[in-house]
């Protein structure tokens, strides 16, 4: 049942990844690489504020979110200088930089060694100290953030942004001011993001900088592509299906010696083969 | 009245002049058909003045107001709307929400607090009716055909309420039907009092339609006048057809 409580924190975790990148990538058509720095960002505010200062956990996370905000705008008004391709590749520049700092900014994020120690949050008296009640305060959280994307994917805001993922240039006849709106979504996507890294911060009370590497954005891109782009549904399901798949794999019955090669292959592959016979997602509506 | 003149327009890509000094003026109310052989400029000229590319030299005013850069969103405040060449949908989207994306707010914060009201449904409704596509408004753009396509922009068009209207080459692909639609509508506009600039190559169509023809080849201007003078000029038959 532990393991299984551990898999859920895990699943609403990735859900909050899925969901912030969803509205950039899916619904703006944004690529963006740089969604694990943000979380990272969440991650290491929320820890130093926690660690350091003894903050209480909901303020700190505030911080945290407001803190990756405030980067996420500097950092969004450099990109809006870019599209397509380049966009992505500068995004990721982006997430190598913000990794570099959390790596090598010794005195504040300790380096590879990380910050130890961090502790669960508490709220009125209540301490979530068992995996139980964290996963409910994670589920609270996902639930929160899920309210907030689909009332963006629903106003006149989310038409904007699916109008400028299909011709960006064509809205702008019609008076938009694209880069306010891709801006907008890019910051509130990052915000989004810091949430899930002040939550895994104080859910795993450690966190060091081999988390946020640029592979982990790579993953959260295959969360949303594999649920479904522009789906904030799809973005729940693709993280369901991305923590789990590894974990079915374990109980193949491949032989030790090769067990762990076995199952990489065997989850590249199936990613492979759904991208080949759904590239919409398991229940997304537009394709890439 | 002009609603729309050039004065010495360049565009050059490299050293390529795509457009080269031209002056033209475009009387406010009227339908102007822009003409001319593939690659005189047309089509650069409707991207130039809806900001799509900067100009290399010269000035557009629209309704008096000079400009020497013209960028793309602020196209709108000065009236001027425009259609493509190639059709430019929302492709993913619902054809409903190709008319509303029109129609409801520009403004950031308001767009979040604001989807869209019983008004603008009652337009897009008006609208998808006038070119028969009311019964298509669940269905995705990309999946309407060529000629749906092309009504649909029209129609995105005309919900911009615009002063002018650039329509590039509306009438390319459409099967008789459309084409009454489409003319139906240009001369609504113009009994309106709207300005529409006609880049055709049906010259039947640009005799119908047009009050005024301006002929270009080459990124200048060849010719201008009452259509049925200019098109049967020896210069403008041999721009066509060649010497």
């Amino acid at each position: 049942m532990a393991y299984l409580i551990h898999l859920a924190i895990l699943i609403s975790i990735y859900a909050i990844l899925g969901l912030s990148l969803n509205l950039v990538v899916g619904y703006t058509g944004l690529l963006s690489g740089a969604q694990a720095a943000f979380y990272g960002l969440g991650a290491y505010v929320t820890a130093l504020l926690l660690v350091n200062s003894g903050w209480n956990f909901f303020l700190a996370m505030l911080v945290g979110i407001l803190a990756t905000g405030f980067i996420a705008v500097l950092v969004g008004l450099v990109l809006s200088k870019f599209d397509g391709d380049y966009y992505a590749l500068a995004s990721l520049g982006f997430g190598v930089i913000l990794y570099s700092v959390f790596l090598n900014w010794q005195n504040v994020t300790n380096g590879p060694l990380g910050i130890p120690g961090i502790p669960r949050p508490n709220f009125f008296g209540f301490t979530f100290a068992d995996n139980f009640s964290f996963l409910l305060l994670a589920l609270v959280f996902v639930a929160i953030v899920y309210f907030v994307s689909r009332f963006i994917v629903r106003s006149s805001f989310g038409r904007i942004l699916k109008a400028i993922r299909e011709d960006e240039k064509a809205i702008q006849i019609f008076g938009y001011k694209t880069i306010y709106y891709k801006l907008t979504i890019f910051v509130a996507g990052a915000m989004m993001a810091a949430v899930a890294g002040s939550l895994y911060a104080a859910y795993i009370t450690y966190i060091d900088p081999s988390t946020f590497v640029v592979n982990e954005s790579i993953f959260i891109v295959a969360i949303i592509i594999l649920g479904g782009l522009a789906s904030l549904r799809g973005s729940l399901i693709g993280a369901v299906f991305l923590v789990l798949l590894p974990e079915f794999l374990r109980f193949v019955g491949f032989p030790d010696e090769v067990a762990a090669q076995m199952r990489q292959a065997m989850y590249g592959l199936l990613l492979v083969l759904l991208m080949l016979y759904r590239p919409q997602g398991l229940v997304g509506e537009y394709k890439l | 009245m002009n609603i729309l003149e050039t004065k010495n327009l360049d565009k050059h890509f490299g050293g390529v002049a795509a457009i080269d000094q031209l002056s033209i003026s475009i009387e406010k109310g009227k339908i102007t058909g822009i003409v001319g052989p593939n690659g005189s400029g047309k089509t650069t000229l409707v991207n130039v003045l809806s900001g799509f590319f900067p100009m290399s030299g010269g000035v557009v005013i629209f309704n008096g107001v000079e400009l020497q850069k013209i960028s793309a969103p602020e196209v709108a405040s000065y009236g001027v709307t425009r259609t493509f060449q190639e059709v430019r949908l929302f492709n993913q989207m619902p054809v409903l929400d190709n008319i509303l994306i029109a129609l409801t707010e520009r403004n950031v914060v308001g767009a979040l607090f604001k989807k869209h009201n019983a008004l603008h449904l009652a337009r897009a409704e008006e609208l998808l009716r006038k070119v028969n596509l009311w019964e298509k408004r669940h269905e995705m753009a990309g999946n309407l055909s060529y000629g749906q396509r092309k009504l649909l922009e029209i129609a995105r068009a005309l919900a911009m309420n615009a002063e002018i209207y650039l329509f590039d080459e509306p009438f390319a692909g459409l099967f008789p039907e459309m084409t009454k639609i489409v003319v139906a509508v240009l001369k609504e506009l113009r009994a309106e009092g709207k300005t529409s600039v006609l880049i055709e190559h049906n010259m039947d169509l640009v005799r119908e339609l047009s009050d005024h023809v301006i002929v270009m080849d080459g990124g200048e201007l060849l010719a201008e006048g009452k259509p049925h003078e200019v098109l049967a000029e020896k210069k403008v038959i041999e721009a066509y057809l060649g010497e």
